[in-house]
């Protein structure tokens, strides 16, 4: 095995163009748990850790460019404003230790439909920043998820940020799992209000082959939600029904597909309707705090 | 491949370390640094919690080449002398450790917690240790071991 340290971008660009299998390493919470188990055995592991572009953000267009090697902690900490829905996904990440360690690029990387960043990706209208030695290419989150574990990414190309707008309205995470820290979900769901576009994005996780969009449910809510009265309830259950007939579940150790669905339902209820209560009280959402 | 970094102040130099390895196995195996425990290799247990440039990470899962130049510090690394760190004490004297397989991240994690909040609240103290196990105390008294460590640290 090879261990290339580069020290910046365009060195890492070059690396993984000569060595197209290299697996990219960031804050190893995926990668060294597939090399202590004998799952992997890369040719060539890429340490991005000195490449410091990667840990830090900017503004840029109106949207924040977040960099691949920025930690679930330094999105909690730093993020929590503009990315509500983001930072309370990272707060459910794995424990203190592993989000000191772990990244969204890192969750972008290994692209599992029950990674928690996902959800709020899709739900807030992420764009995955991609580039090779070819040029840069934006992949807005859709269409980055490919397949379980699969994704737009080539095999010369790394990730190097993705771009989201500031929120504008309350965004809410919620997740099923067995304890408060430590799990893998059963089933999670991202929702944000876009009340500028009168517009609802959604992010389902762990409920189908990739981590994806329930349009219908966004499309139904664009059309019926009163954007100037309270919520009606019997629009809320038709939005949860929609968001869990837009999943493709499967049975698993950690539930059924059947439990997934009804949890889905009732998670998308439940956030749309914490949202719809912060966006009456014209505050952002508990995830700012 | 050869690997430096400074750990506990000292700076250290290996050779032969292979590519895939993990910090943990540098520290424990070719460093004389057994504190740091190995029970899980996959983040699950917190037992192998050390500072890396001054923040908690499980050092099973950091590649050894990741450390290059950078510091590390251990639970070997927490007390000053010969003596025992506050937080260790703290560990004794409230009965926190029983095979004390765990304590040595416990240690590092709680370490961490007590200098950026000196007064954690209970909900504080268990998020903060959630990624560490123990399978013998059932917590209380490691819940006692904290509290009473950022108690004498607030009022000497
Ligand atoms: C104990 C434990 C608990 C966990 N809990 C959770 C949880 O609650 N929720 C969750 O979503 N995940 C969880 N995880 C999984 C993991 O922490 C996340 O997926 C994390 O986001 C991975 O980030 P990383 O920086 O550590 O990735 P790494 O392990 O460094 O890399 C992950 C993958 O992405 C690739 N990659 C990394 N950087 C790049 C890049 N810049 N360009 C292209 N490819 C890249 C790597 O080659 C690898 O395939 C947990 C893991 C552990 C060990
Ligand atoms: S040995 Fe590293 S977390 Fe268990
Ligand atoms: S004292 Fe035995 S595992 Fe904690």
């Amino acid at each position: 095995m090879e261990f290339l340290r580069p020290a910046s971008w365009e060195e890492a660009l070059a690396a993984k163009a000569e060595h197209p299998d290299a697996a990219p390493i960031q804050g190893g919470t995926d990668v060294m748990v597939e090399l202590n188990f004998d799952m992997r055995r890369p040719d060539v592991l890429l340490d991005l850790n000195r490449v410091t572009e990667l840990g830090g953000w900017d503004t840029a267009e109106g949207r924040l460019r977040v960099g691949a090697g920025v930690t679930y902690t330094q999105i909690i900490d730093d993020l929590g404003g503009p990315l509500p829905g983001l930072a309370q996904a990272a707060r459910t990440v794995g424990s203190p230790q592993i989000r000191n360690r772990g990244t969204v690029g890192g969750n972008l990387g290994a692209a599992s439909p029950a990674g928690d960043g996902h959800p709020p990706l899709l739900a807030g209208d992420a764009v995955i920043e991609v580039e090779s030695l070819r040029g840069v290419r934006m992949i807005p989150a859709p269409v980055f998820y490919t397949g379980v574990k699969r994704s737009a990414l080539a095999p010369d190309e790394l990730i190097r940020a993705f771009w989201m707008a500031p929120a504008t309205g309350p965004q809410y995470f919620s997740k099923i799992g067995t304890r408060n820290a430590m799990v893998i979900a059963v089933c999670s769901f991202a929702v944000a209000l876009h009340p500028a576009e009168r517009r609802v994005g959604t992010g389902i996780g762990s409920a189908a082959p990739t981590p994806l969009r329930a349009t219908a449910a966004e499309e139904f809510a664009a059309a019926e939600l009163d954007w100037d009265g309270p919520l009606d309830e019997t629009v809320a259950r038709e939005f949860g029904r929609l968001v869990a007939e837009a999943a493709a579940p499967i049975d698993d150790v950690r539930g059924t597909a059947g439990y997934r669905r009804h949890a889905l339902a009732v998670m998308a209820r439940r956030t749309l309707t914490w949202a719809w209560q912060d966006h009456r009280a014209g505050s952002p959402g508990r995830g700012a705090a | 491949m050869r690997v430096s970094f400074t750990v506990n102040g000292s700076r250290e130099t290996v050779d032969g370390v292979w590519e895939g390895e993990s910090l943990l196995y540098v520290l424990r195996e070719r460093m004389g640094l057994p504190g740091s425990k190995n029970a899980c290799e996959q983040g699950e247990c917190g037992s192998c919690t050390v500072y890396l440039d001054g923040t908690p990470v499980c050092a099973c899962l950091v590649a050894a080449g990741q450390a290059e130049g950078r510091q590390v510090r251990t639970v070997e690394g927490l007390a000053d002398g010969d003596g025992l760190a506050p937080i260790q004490e703290a560990f004794i004297e409230a009965g926190a450790v029983q095979c004390g397989f765990c304590t040595p991240g416990l240690l590092v994690q709680a370490h961490d917690l007590i200098e950026r909040s000196p007064h954690p609240s209970d909900a504080e103290i268990r998020e903060a240790l959630a990624g560490n196990l123990c399978r013998c105390t059932g917590y209380e008294k490691i819940l006692d071991a904290v509290r009473l460590a950022a108690a004498r640290k607030a009022a000497p």
